[in-house]
């Protein structure tokens, strides 16, 4: 298989961090940054932004048919997120004990995404674990 | 803008196709309409096909060229098109035909619709339609097109209160129409339970929930409608044809249950047409997954939203139902060639309008409509047609 580094490989931050965009004119938050705000085009008034990262899960499936790349993967959980500023991405949930839900609040996590054969590139990117809301109280209490 | 007819319709038998090539069937395709609106060659103006992916499906570019070359034209030098819009490739060479004769540039047009995807291994083939979703924001992250489908239906679940078992209703009524329809994929009845025992792909979807890998071909001869009567003893009108674009990504739509495209495609075609969605009497939607019919009926305004799997249970749409969707078997049974279903569409409608549909004829049919998606919804067309 030929490799796909420079596609993947292009600078592209966003995959290694959840930076966007923030229209001041409208408000509107964006993931993955936006060059042209749909809400005031050319009025658009830009600036990069850092998401916090925590979120929604609106929707998600368990896929157990997967292309080639994702095979050794199944059944893994994806999931359309909606980032607490607004925007909504698509990412893989990983291990939840509890099982994924609509409406479950996650955080993210780096991981590997996926490789190129055994000895070929590998990339890197975020996925989303449930934020256990009670285990980080815990935590903070015993620091 | 002049009023637009078909004079003549044709579409090769859909399925595992691996006798034939690409070309055979675009062939076939082609003379049948010309035969059938009894034209010649030289009478042609432009050709204009839709293919979504023949580079990843079977290496071949320049489909345009290619076409009018196995059509036997060549020597004609008539301008040929590829047009694409991933699975809506059929319905939007079938828009740039109409918009060709409407201006009054072309006199007599054909659109055609051509895949061939069992060429290739089903990985690979899975692969080259994974390339209609957004592939840096979606497929990277491991995102087929089951589960973008999956998504919308375990929302629409969560919403409406929509069941699986209404969802396999639609794969039950599709396979049970393409029974009478000779070039559908499949000629075998399934029940509710088949579709729930058979294996999972992406929660909820099971495998007869996913229409399936296909060969086929179609074509349709278009005219101005002033001079159709004389070439046809029955044309059918074209009297709206409309197309809307969204996002790219699933995920940055307004609303995750509705495609917008369809909404958009949809009102404008009414408006078009001069007519409300109860005066249609016959559909062919795009039920890439059953649960997408569910979301097209709604879209298109058949249905109230979150009523689709409601629809489904009571037998609205099947035929001999008040509004019978899929007589071809839709994209489910009848077969998914990517690029030629939107013409195979129009080819059912025609047929319908004609009253030349066999045992699956809807009777006293007068108004259609075709509707196909591109994607998870980047591009939706919607077309009327009447006697």
């Amino acid at each position: 298989m030929a490799t796909q580094a420079p596609r993947f490989w292009r600078s592209i931050p966003q995959r290694y961090n959840l930076s966007g965009t923030h229209c001041t004119s409208c408000n509107e938050y964006f993931f993955p940054p936006r060059n042209l705000c749909p809400n005031c085009r050319r009025g658009a008034h830009l600036e990069e932004y850092t998401f916090k990262g925590t979120g929604t899960i609106i929707t998600y499936t368990t896929i157990y048919n997967a292309t080639e790349d994702f095979e050794r993967l199944t059944p893994y959980n994806l999931a359309i997120i909606q980032l607490d500023e607004g925007p909504k991405i698509t990412g893989q949930i990983v291990s939840s004990s509890t099982g994924v839900k609509i409406g479950m609040r996650v955080r993210p996590v780096f991981r590997i995404l996926g490789k190129e054969g055994d000895r070929g590139i590998i990339y890197y990117g975020t996925k989303f674990a449930p934020l256990l809301v009670s285990s980080c109280t815990e935590k903070k209490a015993s620091v | 803008m002049r009023s637009v007819s078909i004079i003549g319709v044709g579409c090769t038998k859909f399925g595992e196709r691996w006798d034939v090539s690409l070309r055979d069937m675009i062939a076939e395709a082609g003379v049948m309409a010309i035969e059938d609106a009894e034209i010649a060659g030289e009478q042609i103006d432009a050709l204009y096909v839709g293919n979504m992916s023949a580079g990843r499906f079977i290496e071949q570019e320049h489909i345009g060229a290619l076409i009018a070359d196995c059509a036997g034209l060549s020597r004609l030098h008539i301008p040929s098109t590829r047009v694409e819009a991933a699975c809506a490739s059929g319905g939007l060479a079938l828009r740039q035909a109409v918009l060709a004769v409407a201006s009054g540039y072309s006199d007599i047009v054909i659109a055609a619709g051509v895949e061939k995807m069992t060429d290739v291994s089903t990985g690979t083939a899975a692969d080259a339609l994974a390339a209609a979703a957004d592939r840096e924001w979606e497929c990277f992250f491991g995102a087929t097109f089951p589960a973008l489908y999956a998504m919308m239906a375990k929302l629409h679940m969560r919403r409406y209160g929509t069941t699986h078992d209404q969802m396999a209703q639609v794969a039950v009524k599709n396979h049970h129409h393409a029974c009478m329809n000779p070039i559908a994929q499949y000629h075998m009845e399934i029940t509710v339970e088949d579709v729930n025992k058979s294996p999972m792909v992406a929660d909820p979807l099971h495998v007869l929930d996913c229409s399936p890998i296909s060969d086929g071909a179609a074509a349709v001869v278009l005219a101005p409608t002033e001079v159709a009567g004389r070439l046809s003893e029955c044309p059918i009108k074209i009297v709206a044809s409309a197309q809307a674009s969204d996002t790219l990504a699933l995920h940055d739509r307004r609303d995750l249950t509705t495609l917008d495209a369809t909404v958009h495609a949809g009102r404008a075609a009414f408006t078009q047409a001069g007519i409300e969605p109860r005066a249609v009497d016959v559909a062919e939607v795009h039920d890439c997954f059953t649960i997408a019919e569910i979301l097209a009926i709604e879209d298109l305004g058949f249905v109230e939203k979150g009523q689709g799997g409601k629809a489904m249970e009571e037998g609205l749409t099947v035929l001999g139902g008040r509004l019978p969707i899929n007589t071809s078997g839709g994209l489910k049974a009848c077969g998914h060639p990517v690029g030629a279903t939107g013409i195979k569409q129009a080819y059912e409608i025609a047929l319908q309008l004609r009253g030349e549909a066999g045992k699956r004829q809807v009777d006293e049919a007068e108004v259609g409509l075709a509707h196909n998606v591109g994607g998870s919804g980047g591009t939706a067309l919607v077309h009327i047609f009447t006697r």
